[in-house]
C-alpha cells in the first residue's frame, strides 16, 4: 500500500512535475518531430542520446533523470 | 629440461644483457640439493618480485627470487609510472635512477574530429617530490631493481628457474624447479607469486580469477620517431582510419613512442601484428595527426584484451599473490604495475614481521583483505573507462557517441573524458588502524588507512625520504624531550621486535633541535607541515605503518594509546588493545 503510493509519487515527480503548458509542449512535440527526420534513421538514436544528455544536464538532478529512464521504458 | 632462450631479444634501442642461469649443480656439495630450504622464495623477477626481494630485505628477511628467463622483459610493456610508484621505489633505492631516465608528465589530452575536446591536469602540489606520472620503458625498471637486488646479499636471484609444480604440506611450500640442467626441489616457509598474468602458481592451484573481460583488444606497438609533441597523453577517439575505436600515445625515453590502437571486433591478434598490417595503421595515425612521411622504424608489438578480474583471495596457505598473478586490470588508468608496487610494498613488511617473530601470521590476512579490497575498488574504476574506451554494447557505444559529439561544444561532458588514473588505496576499513585513537577529531591531515601527505622540508628535502621501511611515529613537540612514559613505550615495542622510529617535528623556535629521545627531528620551518597534518598543539601525533600507511592519529598522544595502536597494526585482528600486550 505505503510502497504504491510512494511509486506514484515518484512517477509523478519524474515524470510530470514541472508544468509545460500545452502551447510549449506542442511545439516541443513538432520540433522534436522535426529534427528526427533531420537526423535521418542513421543519426536519430544519436541524436536522442545527445539531447537526453543535454536535458539531464539543464535538469541538474540525476534521480529525476532516472526516474524519466524508468518512466520512458515503460509500455514499449 | 627448461632450456630458456640465451640468445638476446630484439630491440633497437635496449641492449638485453643474458645472464646465466643458475644451476643447482653449483651449490655446495655437502648440501643435496633435495634438501634446499629457504625462507621465503619469490617467483618472478618483474618489478613486482624485485620489489617484494628489496622491501623484505631492508627487514633482513632472505629470499631466493626464481626467474625462468635469463634476461628482463621482452619489450617496454609497463611504461608510465604514478607518483606513488615512485614513492614506493624511492623506498628501494631506485628512484633516483628512474627520475634521471624517465620523462615526467601531467597532462592528458582527448581529441575528437581534429580538435582537442578534454585536457586533464594531474596536480602536482609544490609538497611532492615526484611528479603525477613518469615514463620509462619496463626493461630500464627491471634493470635498476635488478642491479639493486644482485648488489644485496639477502637476495638470492636464480636466472633461468622455472617452477613446474608446487604443493603445501606440513607448513611448508615445497616446489620442483626445472633448470637447464635439470630439476630440483626447493621447500620454503613462504611462497610469493609474482608470476605474472599468466601466473604458473595460479595455474597449479586452480584458482580462479572473478571479474569482467571486455570485448575490446589492443595491439601496442613501440616505435623510434622524431614527433615534436611534448610527454602527455594523448588519446585519439573516433579517428577516421579506425572508426569506432580509439587511439592512445605516449612518448617514452630514447626516441621511442607507443601507439596504441584498438582492433576492429572480429579481427584476429595474428592478423593485427602482421608488418603491412601494423604499418598500414601507424602511417594512418601518424597522417591523421599531421606528420603523415616521417620516417619511423619499429621496435616491439604485442596485443592486449581489456581485462578487469581478481583473486578472491591473495593468501592461501603459505602461497601470496602479489601483482598480475593476484589481478589483471586494464591498461587504460596505467593500473598494472602501479597496483602491483602497492601490493608488494603492502606484503613485504606484513611477511617481514611474521618471519621474524614479530607479529603472528593472522597480519597476513589483511595484506589480503586490504588488497583483494584495492583491486576490487580498482575494478570498479576501470570499469568506468573501459566501458568509455572501448565500449561493451550498443547502448554504451550510443552513450559515448553522443558524448564524442557533444563535446565539441559543449564542455560540460568533457570530464566524462576523465581517465581515472591509478591512486593509492586508502584502507580505511582496515583491521590494523587504530580504534582509540582520535582519527575522527582531525580537520586535516591523512586519515585512517591513507597514503601519506608528502612534505617539503626544504631544497631536495621531503618527509618520505625521512621515513618508511618501519613503524615511523611522528611526534609534534616544541619540547627539548620526548615524554619519558613514550621513551619507555618506544623500547618496549623494540623489545618485543617491532621495528619502530620516532621522529620529532619541532617548529624553528622549539626548544631543541634535537630533541632528545627521538631518532630524529625535523624542523618545520614554516609551520605547514603541522598545519597540513591538522596539528594544532604540541603532542599531537601520527603513526605510520612500514608501508607509510596512516594506523593511528593522535590530537595528544600517551603511551597507552600508543601500545594499542602498535598491537593493532601488529596483529592484524582489530582488536589491539593495550592490556592484551600486557
Amino acid at each position: 500500500m505505503n510502497q504504491g503510493t510512494n511509486m506514484s509519487g515518484d512517477q509523478q515527480r519524474g515524470a510530470t512535475a514541472g508544468t509545460l503548458p500545452i502551447e510549449g509542449l506542442e511545439a516541443v512535440y513538432d520540433r522534436l518531430a522535426e529534427a528526427i527526420d533531420r537526423a535521418g534513421p542513421e543519426k536519430a538514436e544519436l541524436f536522442l542520446v545527445k539531447l537526453a544528455l543535454l536535458n539531464a544536464n539543464a535538469l541538474g538532478d540525476a534521480t529525476r533523470v532516472a526516474a524519466h529512464i524508468d518512466a520512458a521504458l515503460r509500455d514499449l | 629440461m627448461h632450456t630458456p632462450s640465451r640468445t638476446p631479444r630484439h630491440s633497437i634501442y635496449y641492449d638485453y644483457q643474458v645472464h646465466a642461469p643458475w644451476l643447482p649443480s653449483a651449490r655446495s656439495p655437502e648440501v643435496a640439493p633435495a634438501a634446499q630450504r629457504a625462507a621465503v622464495v619469490i617467483v618472478g623477477a618483474g618489478p613486482v618480485g624485485l620489489t617484494t626481494a628489496l622491501e623484505l630485505a631492508r627487514y633482513g628477511v632472505r629470499s631466493v627470487l626464481l626467474e625462468s628467463e635469463l634476461q628482463v622483459s621482452e619489450g617496454s610493456r609497463a611504461i608510465v609510472f604514478t607518483r606513488r610508484s615512485m614513492e614506493i621505489l624511492q623506498q628501494v633505492g631506485v628512484a633516483t635512477r628512474v627520475s634521471e631516465n624517465g620523462l615526467p608528465w601531467r597532462f592528458g589530452n582527448s581529441f575528437f574530429r581534429g580538435q582537442r575536446v578534454y585536457r586533464m591536469e594531474g596536480l602536482h602540489d609544490p609538497d611532492d617530490r615526484f611528479w603525477p606520472m613518469i615514463n620509462l620503458q619496463q626493461q630500464y625498471l627491471e634493470e635498476y631493481l635488478m642491479a639493486a637486488a644482485l648488489a644485496n646479499p639477502l637476495i638470492e636471484v636464480r636466472w633461468g628457474n622455472k617452477l613446474t609444480a608446487v604443493r603445501q604440506t606440513g607448513g611448508m611450500a615445497q616446489i620442483e624447479v626445472d633448470t637447464p640442467e635439470g630439476p630440483y626441489r626447493l621447500d620454503t616457509h613462504w611462497l610469493v607469486a609474482a608470476d605474472g598474468a599468466r601466473s604458473g602458481i595460479r595455474a597449479a592451484m586452480n584458482l580462479k580469477l572473478e571479474g569482467d573481460s571486455y570485448e575490446g583488444r589492443f595491439v601496442i606497438a613501440d616505435i623510434r620517431i622524431d614527433l615534436p609533441f611534448p610527454t602527455e597523453r594523448r588519446a585519439y577517439f573516433d579517428p577516421d582510419w579506425n572508426p569506432e575505436n580509439t587511439v592512445l600515445m605516449h612518448r617514452e625515453p630514447r626516441g621511442i613512442w607507443r601507439i596504441d590502437y584498438q582492433l576492429p571486433a572480429n579481427e584476429s591478434a595474428e592478423d593485427a601484428l602482421r608488418p603491412a598490417s601494423l604499418k598500414a595503421r601507424i602511417d594512418a595515425q601518424l597522417a591523421m595527426i599531421g606528420h603523415g612521411g616521417t620516417p619511423w622504424q619499429m621496435d616491439w608489438s604485442s596485443v592486449y584484451s581489456a581485462r578487469a578480474l581478481t583473486l578472491a583471495e591473495y593468501v592461501h596457505g603459505r602461497v601470496m599473490f602479489v601483482g598480475d598473478a593476484a589481478h589483471l586490470l586494464p591498461i587504460f588508468g596505467v593500473r598494472g604495475a602501479n597496483t602491483g608496487f602497492q601490493d608488494a610494498q603492502a606484503l613485504a613488511w606484513r611477511l617481514a614481521l611474521v618471519v621474524n617473530g614479530a607479529a603472528p601470521a593472522t597480519l597476513l590476512a589483511s595484506y589480503s583483505s586490504e588488497r583483494v579490497g584495492a583491486a576490487r575498488e580498482i575494478i570498479a574504476e576501470a570499469g568506468k573507462s573501459t566501458r568509455f574506451m572501448a565500449p561493451p554494447s550498443r547502448g554504451f557505444r550510443l552513450l559515448r557517441d553522443a558524448v564524442l559529439s557533444l563535446s565539441l561544444s559543449e564542455p560540460f561532458v568533457g570530464p566524462l573524458y576523465h581517465w581515472r588514473t591509478s591512486r593509492p588505496h586508502e584502507y580505511t576499513q582496515s583491521p590494523l588502524n587504530s580504534a582509540g585513537d582520535d582519527n575522527a577529531l582531525f580537520k586535516q591531515g591523512p586519515g585512517h588507512g591513507a597514503p601519506p601527505q608528502n612534505i617539503r622540508l626544504g631544497p631536495d628535502d621531503f618527509l618520505l625520504d625521512h621515513v618508511g621501511g618501519r613503524f615511523d611515529l611522528l611526534y609534534f613537540t616544541r619540547d627539548a624531550a620526548l615524554p619519558s612514559a613514550l621513551v619507555r613505550e618506544v623500547s618496549r615495542a623494540r623489545q618485543r621486535g617491532v621495528p619502530l622510529a620516532v621522529t620529532a617535528v619541532t617548529p624553528p623556535d622549539g626548544a631543541a633541535r634535537s630533541v632528545a629521545g627521538a631518532d630524529q627531528t625535523l624542523v618545520d620551518s614554516d609551520g605547514h607541515f603541522a598545519q597540513r597534518y591538522g596539528i594544532e598543539a604540541g603532542g599531537g601525533a601520527y603513526l605510520l605503518r612500514p608501508d607509510q600507511h596512516i594506523c593511528a592519529r593522535w590530537v595528544t598522544l600517551d603511551a597507552t594509546r600508543l601500545r594499542a595502536a602498535l598491537n593493532a597494526a601488529t596483529q592484524g585482528t582489530g582488536k589491539g588493545s593495550a592490556e592484551e600486550a600486557e
